[in-house]
C-alpha cells in the first residue's frame, strides 16, 4: 500500500500546479483574448474534469460505464435552465411562451445543482444497471444516455427543456471577466475561473481516491469477490462511485454549456462519450494526471495544432498532398489506434505527477497496471 | 518524443503564416460536411465566384487583397463553436454565413464576444438576429416564408390538412414548421407536426403517418440529406400528396431525387435561374472552367439560390468594408446597418434588427422529367 | 385496425431483417471472444461506401455485388488481425476500447474520403422497384429482405451444426482454452467468424441502403447499436435469438413511429402526443428491461461464473 504523506514530491507537484495557474493568469492579461490558447485551456479544463470523473469509474472502480454524455447533458441542461436571465426567457423559449421556470439561480449554485441532478439520475439508473457485468453494464449505461437524450428532446417537456431547441443566452465563461462601468474588461478571468473550477473538482476526486473509500474502490477493481470477502459492501460502494462520478460529469456538462454558449440535447451523443473514453485511455486508465494531460493534448490537437491538416498547405511552392477537410481526424484516429494497440499504458500508466518527481518511481501498485 | 512532435507541429503552423502585401480577411462560416454540407458548398461557390471576380477591395484609399478564411461548422451545433473560434482567432474582419440557422446561433456568441460582425446568408430563423447587434442577414425570414408556404398550400394546392415533418433540434426546421402551422391554422386548415431524430434514414413510417392522417400536403423543410431520402421514399411508396419545402430543398441534389418519379415537389426560395442573365452565364462559365467547383455544385451547372445569396453576401461585406474605411471589425460592424446595394437576388438593405428588407419569395416546382426547377410564381406578403 | 397497423408492420419486418443480418455478426463474435465489436456497424457502413464508389467508377452491378461482399469480408478479417488479435491476452476492456478506436477510425476515414457529404447508393434494379401489398405500397426489397434473411440464417445454422468449422466454432464459444488444448486453431476459427459476420453485414448493407438510399460516415452507428441490442435481447451467442430480437426491434420501432395515429384511430388518445420521438429510445429501454429481468436474453443459455 502506498503511504500518502506530504513528501517533497507532493509539495513540488502542488507548487507546479500553482505556478501553472499563475502563468495562465498572467498570460490572460497580456495576450489577446481571441487567442486559440485560451479556447484550448477552457475546453481542456472541461474535458479534464469529465475525463477524471470517468476515470474514477473505469480506472479506479472497474465499472465500465459509457453513460458520461448522458450525465453531462443533464448537467448542462440543469445549469442552462436555471441561469437564463428572466428577461431573455421569452426569446429563448420562443415556442413555449417563455417556459415555466421564471427565476434564475446564481452561477455557482446552478453548477452545483447541475451536479446534484446528474447524481440523482445516477442513483436511479444505478439501481438496475450496476448489478450487471462489465460489457453489459457498458451497453446499458450507453442505452440510458440515449434515452435521456430523447426524453430531453420531447416536445411535451418543452416548457422546461425548450423541447429539442437550443438553450442559450445564459452566463458563459466570458461573464467571469470583470468589467468596469463602460463595459470594458479590466481583469480577464474567463480562462482562469474554469481552470480553477475544474482544479477544485479534480482535487476533491483525488482526495476521495486517496481516502479509505478510494482504497475500497481499488480493491473492488482488483477483485470483486476478494473485496466482498474483506467486508466491502459492493453495491453501496459502486453506487456511491457512480453517483460521485456523475456529479462531477454534471458539473463538467455545465462547464461545457458555458464553453459552447449554447446547449442542445442532440449534440450529447455516444460519440462524445467515446471521445472522453479515448482521452482516458490515452492518458492512462487509473491516472488522474494522465487524464488531465491528455485532455489538454487532445483538445489542443483537435482544435489547434492539427487544424492545418484540414487545409491545403503549400510548402516551398509544393502543394502537400492528401491535405483536405477531414484529414486531421484521420491522422488523429491513427494516433489513437497506435496508443491503444502499442502503448496500452497511455501517457502515464497509473502514475501521478508526484511519482514522476520522485527519484525512483514506486512500483508498489504495479500489479494493477495491466 | 511527444514534445518534439508538438513542437514540430507548432512550427508547421507558423510557416504558412507569412503574408505578403495588404490583406483583409473575410471569414466563411459554412458547413462543408454533414447534413447541410451540399448546401454549404453551393453557398461557398457564390462567395468564391465573387472573390475571383473581385479579388481586391479599396479600403480608405489602400487596395487590399481579399482572403477568404474557411471554417467548416460541420452542419452541427456542437462543431460550430470551434469553427467560430477558429475564425475569430485568425483575425477576420467580417464573417459570412451560415447556411443553416442552428449553426449561426451556435457560433453567434463567439463573434459577439470578439466584436466581429456576421452576415447571415441563408439562415432564415428570426433567432439569428434577434436580441443582438452584430448579426445581420441578407435573406428573408421564416415567419414570412412560413406564411408564403401556408398560403400556397392552402390556396393554390387547395390543401385543408397538412402534415409537417422536421428534424428534432434543428432550429431552421422547427422554426419554419411552427410559423407554417400558425399561418396554415389561421387560414382554417389543420396541421399535424412530427419530429424525427438526427441521423434517421427510414422515413417510410412517417410517410405512412401522413397518409393515415389523410394529409393533402407534406411539408418538410429539412436538410438536403433528409430531403432526398424523403422524396425517394415517397416515390417508392407511391405517395399521393405533394411535398412542400423551404429554401433548403432548392438544390439540384433534391431535384435529382425527384427526377423520374411522380413526386410533386414545390419550394420557396431566393432566386430563380434566368433572373439575371449576366450572372448566370458568368457563373456557368466559371463552373465549366473549374472541375472542383463543378463537383461542389453537385455535378451539373444548375444555379442554386444559395449560390446567389453567397455571391451577394460577399459584395455586401465589401461594401461594408469600403464604408467602414478600415479593416477593423468594430468599424465594419458600425458601418453595416447603413450598407445598401443592388445584388443579384434583389435590393439589399437592413432594418433596425439587422434583417434584410425583403418582401418577396420565388416559388419553384420540380419538373419530374428533366429534374430542373421551374418557376411557378413570385409571392409577396406584407 | 389491421389496415392501420399493416404498413408499419411491413416497414418493421423489412428493417428488422436488415438488423438481423448485422446482429448475427455481433452475436457470433460475442459468443466466441466475449467482445462487443463496436466497429461492426461501421463495417456495415463501409460496405455501403465501397458499393457507392465502385459503381460510380463504372464497374457493372453484377460484378460489384460479389466484389463488395468479398471486400467487406476482407475488411472484417483485417480488423480482427490488426486490432483485436494483438490484444488476445489483454483485459476485455482494452479490446472493447480498441473496437471503439476502430469504429472511430473507420468513420473518420469515410468522412475524409466522402468529404462528409451524403453519397447516393446505386440502384440495384431487381429489388428497387415498387410493389403493392394490400393497403401498402413499398419497395420490392422490403419483401425480399425477410426471405433472404431467413434463407441466410438457415444456411448459417446448417454450417454451424454440420461442418467441421462449425463444430470448432461451437467448441470455442463453449470453452476458449480447452478447445485450444484440443488442437483447434483458435485464430482460424475467430477469423472465420469475422469473415462470416462481415459478409452478412455486407448483404445487410445492400438491402438496407437500397431501401434508404444515402450513405454517410455515421450511417452505421445507429443500425449497429440497434442490431447489438437485438443480439442481447435475443440472448447473446444465439443466432436464432438475434434474428428474433432484430425483427421485434424493427417492428417495435416502426409501430412507435406510428403510435400516435394508431392510438388516435383506436380512440385511446384525443390528440397526438409526439410519441414518435421515442422510436430510438424505445430500443434502449427494451434493452435495459431485458437486462434487468432476464440478463441472458430470450434464448440465451445460463452461464455460471467460475471464481
Amino acid at each position: 500500500m502506498k503511504k500518502k504523506k506530504w513528501d517533497s514530491a507532493s509539495i513540488l507537484s502542488a507548487l507546479i500546479v500553482c505556478l501553472l495557474y499563475a502563468a495562465v493568469f498572467v498570460a490572460e492579461q497580456m495576450m489577446p483574448p481571441t487567442s486559440m490558447l485560451f479556447t484550448v485551456l477552457k475546453k481542456g479544463a472541461t474535458y479534464a474534469l469529465v475525463a477524471v470523473s470517468m476515470n474514477l469509474l473505469n480506472g479506479f472502480t472497474g465499472i465500465f460505464s459509457l453513460g458520461q454524455a448522458g450525465f453531462m447533458l443533464i448537467g448542462a441542461y440543469t445549469y442552462a435552465i436555471f441561469t437564463v436571465p428572466v428577461a431573455q426567457r421569452a426569446i429563448v423559449y420562443q415556442y413555449y411562451n417563455g417556459g415555466v421556470v421564471q427565476f434564475t439561480l446564481p452561477v455557482f449554485v446552478a453548477m452545483i445543482l447541475a451536479g446534484l441532478v446528474a447524481a440523482l439520475f445516477a442513483l436511479l439508473i444505478g439501481l438496475p444497471v450496476l448489478r450487471l457485468k462489465s460489457d453489459y453494464l457498458a451497453i446499458a449505461t450507453l442505452g440510458f444516455a440515449e434515452i435521456i437524450r430523447t426524453v430531453f428532446q420531447w416536445d411535451k417537456l418543452g416548457p422546461v427543456t425548450n423541447g429539442s431547441n437550443m438553450l442559450r443566452l445564459f452566463p458563459t465563461f466570458n461573464d467571469f471577466n470583470i468589467r468596469n462601468a463602460q463595459g470594458e474588461v479590466t481583469l480577464y478571468l474567463s480562462t482562469l475561473v474554469p481552470l480553477l473550477i475544474a482544479g477544485v473538482c479534480i482535487a476533491l476526486i483525488v482526495l476521495l481516491i486517496n481516502s479509505t473509500f478510494g482504497r475500497a474502490l481499488r480493491a473492488i477493481k482488483d477483485d470483486e469477490i476478494a473485496a466482498e470477502a474483506m467486508g466491502i459492501r459492493l453495491s453501496s460502494h459502486k453506487q456511491m462511485a457512480f453517483c460521485v462520478s456523475s456529479f462531477f460529469a454534471g458539473i463538467g456538462g455545465a462547464m461545457l454549456a458555458m464553453y459552447q454558449t449554447t446547449v442542445q440535447a442532440k449534440s450529447f451523443t455516444t460519440a462524445m462519450t467515446y471521445e472522453i473514453l479515448l482521452i482516458v485511455v490515452i492518458g492512462g486508465i487509473g491516472s488522474v494526471t494522465g487524464s488531465c494531460l491528455s485532455s489538454f493534448l487532445f483538445v489542443a490537437c483537435s482544435e489547434w495544432w492539427l487544424r492545418f491538416l484540414d487545409q491545403k498547405q503549400v510548402v516551398g511552392g509544393f502543394e502537400v498532398p492528401l491535405l483536405r477537410n477531414g484529414f486531421r481526424l484521420v491522422v488523429f484516429s491513427i494516433i489513437i489506434m497506435i496508443v491503444v494497440l502499442f502503448f496500452r499504458q497511455g501517457i502515464m500508466g497509473t502514475r501521478e505527477l508526484p511519482d514522476l518527481l520522485r527519484r525512483r518511481p514506486t512500483r508498489a501498485n504495479g500489479g494493477e497496471a495491466k | 518524443m511527444k514534445k518534439v512532435l508538438a513542437l514540430a507541429l507548432a512550427l508547421c503552423l507558423l510557416v504558412p503564416a507569412v503574408v505578403l502585401g495588404e490583406t483583409v480577411k473575410i471569414g466563411v462560416f459554412e458547413p462543408a460536411s454533414g447534413d447541410s454540407g451540399a448546401g454549404g458548398k453551393q453557398e461557398m461557390l457564390g462567395m468564391q465566384y465573387a472573390n475571383q471576380e473581385t479579388p481586391t477591395v479599396e479600403i480608405g484609399g489602400v487596395t487590399y487583397d481579399v482572403e477568404l478564411v474557411y471554417a467548416d461548422n460541420g452542419s452541427s451545433t456542437d462543431k460550430a463553436p470551434s469553427a467560430a473560434q477558429q475564425l475569430v482567432s485568425s483575425g477576420v474582419s467580417v464573417v459570412l454565413g451560415s447556411y443553416g440557422s442552428g449553426v449561426s446561433i451556435a457560433g453567434s456568441q463567439y463573434f459577439a464576444d470578439a466584436g466581429i460582425p456576421a452576415i447571415g446568408v441563408s439562415c432564415t430563423n428570426p433567432q439569428v438576429t434577434a436580441g443582438n447587434s452584430h448579426y445581420f442577414r441578407i435573406c428573408f425570414l421564416d415567419p414570412f416564408q412560413g406564411t408564403v408556404l401556408a398560403n400556397y398550400a392552402f390556396n393554390t394546392l387547395g390543401a385543408k390538412t397538412a402534415y409537417c415533418l422536421a428534424e428534432l433540434g434543428n432550429d431552421y426546421d422547427v422554426g419554419l414548421v411552427t410559423y407554417f402551422k400558425q399561418a396554415f391554422e389561421a387560414l382554417g386548415g389543420t396541421v399535424v407536426d412530427e419530429y424525427f431524430p438526427t441521423g434517421t434514414s427510414d422515413f417510410t413510417s412517417y410517410l405512412t403517418n401522413a397518409a393515415m392522417y389523410s394529409a393533402e400536403v407534406f411539408f418538410s423543410p429539412v436538410s438536403i440529406a433528409y430531403a432526398t431520402q424523403i422524396v425517394q421514399q415517397a416515390a417508392s411508396q407511391g405517395a399521393a400528396f405533394p411535398i412542400l419545402g423551404g429554401d433548403t430543398l432548392d438544390s439540384n441534389v433534391v431535384a435529382n431525387a425527384a427526377k423520374g418519379t411522380n413526386v410533386a415537389l414545390t419550394v420557396t426560395t431566393f432566386y430563380q435561374e434566368g433572373a439575371n442573365e449576366a450572372f448566370d452565364t458568368g457563373f456557368k462559365a466559371w463552373l465549366a472552367s473549374d472541375s472542383e467547383a463543378m463537383t461542389n455544385n453537385g455535378g451539373n451547372d444548375m444555379i442554386a439560390a444559395v449560390t446567389v445569396m453567397g455571391y451577394d453576401a460577399y459584395y455586401t461585406a465589401l461594401e461594408a468594408l469600403k464604408a467602414a474605411g478600415s479593416t477593423d471589425s468594430k468599424a465594419v460592424m458600425a458601418a453595416l446597418p447603413g450598407v445598401t446595394l443592388t445584388g443579384v437576388s434583389g435590393a439589399i438593405a437592413f432594418d433596425e434588427v439587422g434583417d434584410a428588407i425583403r418582401h418577396s419569395a420565388f416559388v419553384k416546382k420540380v419538373n419530374n422529367e428533366t429534374g430542373d426547377w421551374e418557376f411557378v410564381t413570385e409571392q409577396t406578403v406584407e | 385496425m389491421f389496415n392501420t397497423v399493416f404498413p408499419y408492420l411491413l416497414s418493421g419486418i423489412s428493417v428488422g431483417g436488415q438488423y438481423a443480418l448485422i446482429a448475427i455478426g455481433y452475436t457470433m463474435v460475442y459468443g466466441i471472444l466475449r467482445l462487443i465489436n463496436f466497429a461492426h456497424g461501421d463495417v456495415f457502413m463501409v460496405a455501403g461506401i465501397i458499393m457507392v464508389y465502385m459503381s460510380a467508377s463504372g464497374v457493372p452491378l453484377l460484378v460489384c455485388i460479389p466484389l463488395v461482399l468479398l471486400l467487406t469480408s476482407v475488411i472484417g478479417f483485417a480488423i480482427e488481425r490488426i486490432a483485436y488479435k494483438p490484444l488476445r491476452t489483454a483485459p476485455r476492456m482494452s479490446v472493447m476500447i480498441s473496437a471503439i478506436g476502430v469504429s472511430y477510425t473507420l468513420q473518420n476515414l469515410v468522412l475524409y474520403i466522402t468529404g462528409g457529404l451524403n453519397q447516393i447508393y446505386p440502384t440495384i434494379p431487381f429489388i428497387s422497384g415498387s410493389v403493392t401489398i394490400g393497403p401498402a405500397t413499398t419497395k420490392v426489397v422490403t419483401v425480399v429482405t425477410p426471405v433472404l434473411t431467413i434463407l441466410l440464417v438457415f444456411a448459417l445454422v446448417m454450417l454451424i451444426n454440420h461442418t467441421k468449422v462449425g463444430m470448432a466454432m461451437r467448441a470455442v464459444s463453449k470453452d476458449f482454452e480447452t478447445s485450444q488444448l484440443m488442437g483447434i486453431n483458435i485464430n482460424r476459427v475467430i477469423s472465420t467468424t469475422f469473415v462470416i459476420g462481415s459478409f452478412l453485414a455486407g448483404v445487410g448493407s445492400m438491402l438496407y441502403f437500397t431501401n434508404y438510399t444515402t450513405v454517410i460516415q455515421t450511417s452505421g452507428a445507429m443500425p449497429g447499436l440497434k442490431a447489438f441490442v437485438a443480439a442481447v435481447f435475443g440472448g447473446i451467442g444465439s443466432i436464432p435469438g438475434a434474428v428474433v430480437g432484430a425483427f421485434i426491434i424493427g417492428i417495435a420501432e416502426n409501430i412507435i413511429k406510428g403510435l400516435d395515429i394508431i392510438l388516435f384511430k383506436a380512440g385511446v388518445i384525443a390528440k397526438p402526443m409526439g410519441l414518435a420521438t421515442f422510436s430510438d429510445a424505445f430500443t434502449f429501454a427494451l434493452l435495459i428491461v431485458i437486462l434487468a429481468v432476464k440478463p441472458t436474453g430470450l434464448f440465451g443459455e445460463k452461464t455460471i461464473d467460475k471464481v
